[in-house]
């Protein structure tokens, strides 16, 4: 088990429990009071723990090293899954994996960002950073899933586009800025799902849709709290701070009205419980799917770019009155 | 032997002849240092008489190029709000008022109605000077709007984008301009109006991930810096230094990015030639001539 630094009292808890089972294993005592015992203990402090994370915790947490990603998921919802390659112009990118599966009766295009789960596949996975050609196959694949009237999901979870010289080669920005006109304009519902690290132009890239969501412990805004810091307060040291001041967590993505709704995790983020979220999500993404199948094309297009074009918060002055350039 | 000897007597000129030379009269360069007067600058639209280096200029100077002078400036009305109490070094709120004292522009970006040589066109156009040009929802809020006009006059729709990117004090606000501006361009292309997109120095971030690439025709002037990533952003991530004329106009040409690079002397007659061609329309004379009366 990974702890992460705010979790110390944990920490110390488990391996308390690590002892005392090891006592118990001796036969000798009997020590399944004391297990039962801290057992509680543990649950309490974790509640306690979680009940109270604050923004940087969160991005912490949506980036624990055993989190769930998109392949998991994919592989405890769906059946069937075959995954498809290639953006048919330069490259397979492994950052962003997708393709055909099963969700019972119902055929879904599925895509997400793709992190490795240790040090040669975090590698091989750019880290969940994608190029061009990652875009361009998540495109290449819903514009396919329109054309068979399939429904699409997309699984979040990225620490930004890659922000690399052959990336701008390719046009890296041409490439998000396509998927965010196609996916507008998309004839079948789309349903975003933010899984772990929600970062700027990277994430939004495959998720502009019908409904978006966050899991509990994610984070979604237009840059992460280090660049921000590094940017904003010319130092990387104020990468609490930046994640504080930019609001970034589900509660407030949702009281702003950006996403629709936010998804529970078990107590303790989706790590300490992963085929709980899962089963959670499945029914989640059965639920969301059978309402959007439910409305034409057309107003699901309509509706999906109204939502957009409401985002957004300035205030309107009269002119003759208070001219900004003149305001105090 | 005059070379040390002094034959005149101090200065000649008497004191009322004398000329003032104001502020800021001459301007050097940045990119090949010569020296030419703000005069001769405005004259050449701010390009370097020498070099042809393309000065930044704002929003106004943009329309008054295009539109000789006669247009109508829309939704000024909508200004910007601290929305999170954003507070990093400064709060947001602070700068804003900072700005407000000093620039003759409400926010980022500016809309203004006009015709070119008779056609009607719609302009965006960015100003680098409010807080780096950086898109907030007023920026996806007039862009929004200035699409809606469009289509409800029938006009073809230019932006001029000059930008950083997002802006950071709006978070995720401002994020979701890309994705704003995005959705609401298909509606502009579902009415087959043209959208000329022209990214000037520099265009870099969320603007152009979203509708600074999404031109029906993509045009850049010459010299512009035009990428996703900021050129020490990837020269931090790849840790070497980045070739010469990375991310310049030139170089998004030549990977087959950009439509072509108009220069700011040519930028008024390009106009005229694609919205003549857009609206199918053969000549000047054809425009003017009165429809034919039924007899």
């Amino acid at each position: 088990m990974v702890f992460l630094e705010f979790e110390k009292p944990l920490e110390l808890l488990y391996e308390q429990l690590d002892k005392i089972k090891e006592v118990g294993d001796g036969g000798v005592i009997d020590v399944s009071d004391k297990i039962k015992e801290l057992e509680k203990k543990i649950q309490n402090t974790r509640k306690e723990i979680y009940s109270n994370l604050t923004g940087w915790q969160k991005v912490q947490l949506s980036r624990h090293p055993e989190r769930p990603y998109t392949l998991f998921y994919i592989d405890q919802i769906f059946t069937r899954f075959t995954e498809l390659h290639g953006d048919r112009c330069f490259a397979d990118d492994k950052a962003i994996v997708g393709g055909l599966a099963k969700l019972g009766s119902q055929t879904v295009m599925v895509m997400g960002h793709q992190k490795g789960i240790n040090t040669k596949m975090r590698q091989y996975r750019n880290f969940g950073m994608a190029n061009p050609e990652g875009y361009r196959k998540a495109l290449r694949l819903m514009k396919m899933a329109e054309r068979f009237n399939i429904p699409v999901v997309c699984l979040i979870d990225t620490p930004g586009a890659y922000p690399g010289l052959e990336a701008e080669e390719r046009g890296q920005a041409e490439a998000i800025a396509r998927n965010l006109f196609e996916m507008a304009q998309l004839k079948v519902p789309i349903l975003c799902y933010i899984i772990g690290e929600g970062a700027s132009g990277g994430a939004l890239g495959i998720g502009l849709g019908d409904r978006v969501f966050m899991l509990e412990n994610t984070w979604y805004t237009v840059i992460s709290p280090e660049s921000c810091s590094s940017i904003l307060w010319r130092s990387w040291d104020y990468k609490e701070t930046a994640a504080e001041a930019l609001k970034l967590t589900a509660e407030h993505m949702l009281e702003f009205g950006l996403i629709d709704e936010i998804i529970k995790e078990p107590v303790g983020g989706a790590h300490t419980d992963p085929e709980k979220m899962a089963k959670s999500l499945k029914s989640h993404i059965k639920k969301e799917l059978q309402t959007l199948q439910e409305m034409q094309p057309d107003d699901r297009i309509t509706a999906r770019i109204e939502k957009y074009s409401k985002m957004g918060d300035f205030e309107e002055v009269d002119l003759n009155e208070k001219k900004p350039a003149k305001k105090k | 032997m005059s070379w040390f000897k002094r034959l005149k007597d101090g200065i000649q000129t008497a004191t009322k002849s004398k000329k003032e030379a104001p502020d800021g009269l001459w301007h050097k360069c940045e990119k090949c240092s010569e020296l030419s007067t703000h005069k001769e600058l405005d004259e050449n639209l701010y390009c370097c008489p020498k070099c042809d280096h393309h000065v930044r200029i704002g929003s106004e100077k943009y329309f008054n190029i295009i539109f000789d002078g006669k247009y109508t400036r829309l939704f000024d009305e909508i200004v910007s709000k601290d929305i999170l109490n954003f507070v990093d070094l400064k709060s947001y709120q602070d700068r804003l008022d900072a700005i407000y004292l000093k620039s003759d522009v409400s926010d980022a970006i500016s809309v203004a109605s006009g015709k070119v040589n008779k056609k009607p066109l719609t302009v965006c156009a960015m100003d680098f000077t409010f807080i780096g040009g950086s898109m907030g929802s007023v920026v996806g809020e007039k862009i929004s709007r200035a699409i809606d006009y469009s289509i409800e006059n029938k006009t073809p729709l230019l932006i001029i984008s000059k930008s950083g990117g997002a802006r950071m004090m709006e978070s995720a606000f401002s994020l979701m301009q890309m994705a704003k501006t995005s959705a609401k361009l298909t509606l502009l292309a579902k009415h087959k109006l043209p959208f000329i997109s022209l990214m000037t120095d520099p265009t870099t971030g969320g603007v152009t991930a979203s509708f600074a690439m999404l031109g029906d025709l993509n045009i850049a002037e010459p010299g512009a810096l035009i990428g996703f990533a900021g050129p020490r952003v990837i020269k931090e991530t790849i840790k070497r230094d980045l070739p010469e004329g990375f991310q310049t106009a030139e170089f998004l040409i030549e990977k087959g990015f950009l439509d072509f690079i108009v220069n700011r002397k040519d930028l008024k007659q390009k106009l005229d030639d694609l919205l003549t061609m857009f609206t199918n329309v053969e000549s000047e004379a054809e425009l003017n001539e009165e429809p034919a009366s039924a007899s």
